[in-house]
């Protein structure tokens, strides 16, 4: 009752050196044994930890019973992506930590089994829920993230005819480029994608909106806007020698290696380059990805450069296990100065400090100060910049009446409403660089907003 | 949604035009702008230029050197082949008003973006000079369309083969010296071309802008490949550019820049070149 299932897992050694997905998924058997260590709470305080607000035990009654096929049905009233979730969802902060079991041991796996009832669907073909009675009202949804396919999927459940405007060439944003395929990969994107399609929802790749069509004359043609443009814009250090060649942002790191299929060059011909010894600065989701994909492209030794401890770091706890599993080297309480070239442009080393931590700042964290003196250098010829994002500025530049914050963030009431009539937003675009699923969560949150916004007019 | 190329043709050797169908683009398509293309599944994002732009027949004109891997498939592609997608119109139009007297400097490959501009700020009632080089004269780009758009054409080549015998800079000092109010420069080219340009155009304080080509992989401001140095400030040529102050770029490390995926770009290239062309290796 007290042990969970075991993750099966590709064996560190071998999984270091290929792209394939790291979790293998449980079996049917642990699955079902999985389901039953659910208590079936009279008040489920689980649920409260969703975002998107699944009925999750019900779901896992399901599951424990066999019936694999309601189980998704379950979720999928709900959450539109469950193979994205049940794989990158922090579920550890979120419903698995005030799962009641928590305090009594282990947490049921809600994420994992969240997945393995989405594989399953997958595996048989996918099922399409009855269209609903069209509104005739015409909803656009700009960026195809999870945000925007989360929007998309509930508007279109509603009723209501959606299209959604891509910048990029294939749509999933953050889960295609940013997120490598060992953790999500593509091919589970493309079926969620599909499964939005299936709901009715028109996609539009190519289409950098502020561009090629601004917000204004979207307005025109549809009867509201749903903003889901992420942060996509990379955040450099400002230090000296940040232009080095060799010196990368992780949004290009990652775009290059994921979205670009760069591992796969010459086929694939976008190259990228495979360092030898590379070194990450940051000490999130995106740093540890940045690493591990550094490590799968033939680094013999990639580190991760933090300003502070370990227990500061955002990423969440299994993937930085993973990495420690699959090798990566951890300099914490270090931050880097400068960045140190060939003097033909190359990079050839990262100078850095040792840092101490200081009093909690507003963040909760403990704010680190330099230690002076303390100034090493790490040998790099890669070296990836990973420490944030911030909104994308192409639509709030080009949008009258959009109100945006000093950080460039839209600003949003709790349901999506932005100071433009008409116009909603959700996901990193309004809280900065965040989760998958806080942004799944504001965009089930505008869709509804948008939904009584239609009924009025 | 595929693009379908309606025509192609070899201007000079190595220099080909396209004509691409591409309506919503060809709608919003201002000079000084660029679209981002991808041939196929496996192929690269490469920024291009918008040569020019016809809203009505609803098609774009890119024209481009067949240099690598990708601009070569781009060269052996034919009217009625697909482009897999086309993005844009991308980065700032140029800055077009009436100043007075424009000079516009077009270097190789680079009369093609000089041209749309060319004719706007002759549009614009500016009068113009324009300055087209290449290496030898069966390179030269568009000398009719020029000088149908220009108040006064000089050529340049680097043999000598026609015009000025010299380069394109020595067109600008000798107008610079010759003591003609010039209110602003634009020169478009190869890196080295734009760069010494600048230093033609400083001692002169003649405003000089550019367009920089760097190294592009989502064209949004996304990813920063496209970083550059101007007035020592760290800007994004996509979206922040491409057009800069001359005076302000720092085109060495540009160029070093462009230089990054040289030994990827040879692979690529001599791999493309031993699936068409049959290997020995």
């Amino acid at each position: 009752m007290l042990e969970r299932q075991k993750m099966p897992e590709q064996d560190p050694g071998i999984r270091a050196t290929n792209f394939n997905e790291v979790a293998l998924g449980f079996s049917e058997k642990q699955a079902v044994a999985e389901a039953k260590r659910c208590l079936q709470c009279k008040k489920p305080t689980c649920m409260k930890g969703c975002p998107v607000e699944v009925k999750i035990p019900a779901f896992l009654k399901y599951v424990a019973e066999g019936d694999f096929d309601s189980a998704i049905k379950e979720i999928k009233i709900d959450n539109a992506l469950p193979a994205v979730c049940g794989r990158v969802c922090p579920q550890e902060t979120q419903c698995e930590e005030v799962c009641v079991l928590s305090k009594k041991g282990a947490s049921v796996s809600i994420g994992r089994l969240e997945r393995f009832v989405s594989d399953h669907e997958r595996r048989k073909g996918v099922e399409v829920p009855e269209k609903p009675e069209p509104t005739g009202k015409k909803i656009a949804v700009v960026g195809s993230g999870p945000a925007g396919l989360t929007a998309a999927a509930d508007l279109a459940k509603m009723g209501h005819s959606v299209t959604i405007f891509e910048a990029l060439h294939e749509a999933g944003g953050v889960l295609i480029y940013g997120i490598p395929e060992f953790r999500l990969p593509k091919e589970i994107v493309r079926a969620e994608v599909e499964y939005v399609k299936k709901l009715g929802v028109t996609v539009l790749l190519d289409h950098v909106i502020g561009k090629i069509e601004n917000v204004d004359e979207l307005l025109s043609e549809f009867d509201a806007v749903f903003l889901g443009t992420g942060a996509g814009l990379p955040v450099f250090m400002n230090i000296d020698g940040e232009n080095l060649n060799g010196v990368y942002s992780a949004n290009e790191f990652l775009t290059r290696v994921n979205l670009m299929k760069s591992y796969k060059f010459p086929d694939y011909a976008t190259p990228i380059k495979k360092g030898k010894r590379v070194v990450v600065v940051g000490g999130g989701n995106v740093a540890m990805d940045s690493a591990r994909c550094a490590l799968r492209l033939g680094a013999r030794e990639v580190t991760i450069v933090y300003r502070r401890g370990e227990d500061e770091m955002p990423a969440r706890a299994e993937e930085i296990e993973h990495a420690k599993e699959e090798g990566i080297i951890f300099r914490l309480l270090t931050n880097p100065v400068r960045i140190i070239g060939d003097g033909k442009n190359w990079v050839t080393h990262i100078e850095c400090i040792n840092m101490h931590l200081c009093e909690p700042d507003e963040s909760g964290r403990c704010r680190p100060a330099a230690t002076p003196g303390t100034e090493h250098k790490i040998e790099a010829d890669v070296v990836v910049i990973a420490i944030g994002t911030s909104p994308n500025p192409l639509v709030p530049r080009t949008t009258k009446g959009l109100e945006i914050t000093k950080h460039g963030t839209i600003v949003a009431k709790e349901n999506g409403e932005t100071t433009k009539k008409g116009v909603y937003a959700g996901g990193d675009a309004i809280t900065g660089s965040a989760t998958v699923i806080s942004a799944m969560g504001a965009g089930k949150k505008a869709a509804r907003a948008i939904d009584d916004y239609m009924k009025g007019k | 949604m595929p693009f379908e190329i309606l025509d192609k043709h070899e201007l000079v050797p190595t220099i080909y035009l396209m004509n691409i169908s591409a309506s919503r683009i060809a709608k919003k398509a201002q000079p000084g702008q660029f679209v981002i293309l991808r041939i196929d599944e496996k192929g690269e994002r490469i920024p291009l230029t918008i040569a020019d732009f016809d809203r009505k027949k609803g098609t774009i004109t890119m024209i481009f050197q067949a240099v690598g891997k990708t601009t070569m498939q781009l060269a052996s592609m034919e009217a009625g082949d697909e482009l897999l997608d086309l993005i844009g119109p991308l980065g700032n139009p140029a800055h077009i008003d009436k100043v007075g007297t424009v000079i516009l400097v077009g270097g190789g490959v680079g009369v093609a973006p000089v041209f749309p501009q060319t004719r706007a700020f002759k549009e614009a009632g500016n009068k113009v000079i324009s300055i087209i080089g290449a290496r030898s004269a069966n390179l030269l780009l568009w000398e009719d369309k020029m000088r149908k758009v220009s108040d006064e054409l000089f050529i340049t080549t680097d043999d000598g083969t026609k015009g000025h015998h010299g380069f394109v800079t020595d067109i600008v000092k000798k107008i610079l010296e010759s003591g003609t109010q010039v209110d602003r420069v634009v020169a478009i080219g190869p890196p080295v071309m734009m760069r010494a340009v600048a230093g033609v155009t400083k001692p002169f304080n003649v405003k000089t802008i550019v367009s920089l080509n760097s190294i592009m992989v989502d064209g949004t401001g996304m990813c920063g490949a496209c970083r550059v140095l101007v007035g020592n400030e760290t800007k994004f040529a996509c979206v922040d550019g491409p057009e800069f102050d001359a005076h302000l770029v720092d085109f060495t490390l540009l160029m070093n820049r462009l230089a990054i995926y040289q030994p990827e770009e040879k692979m690529a290239l001599e791999k493309y070149k031993c699936e068409r062309e049959g290997c020995k290796c």
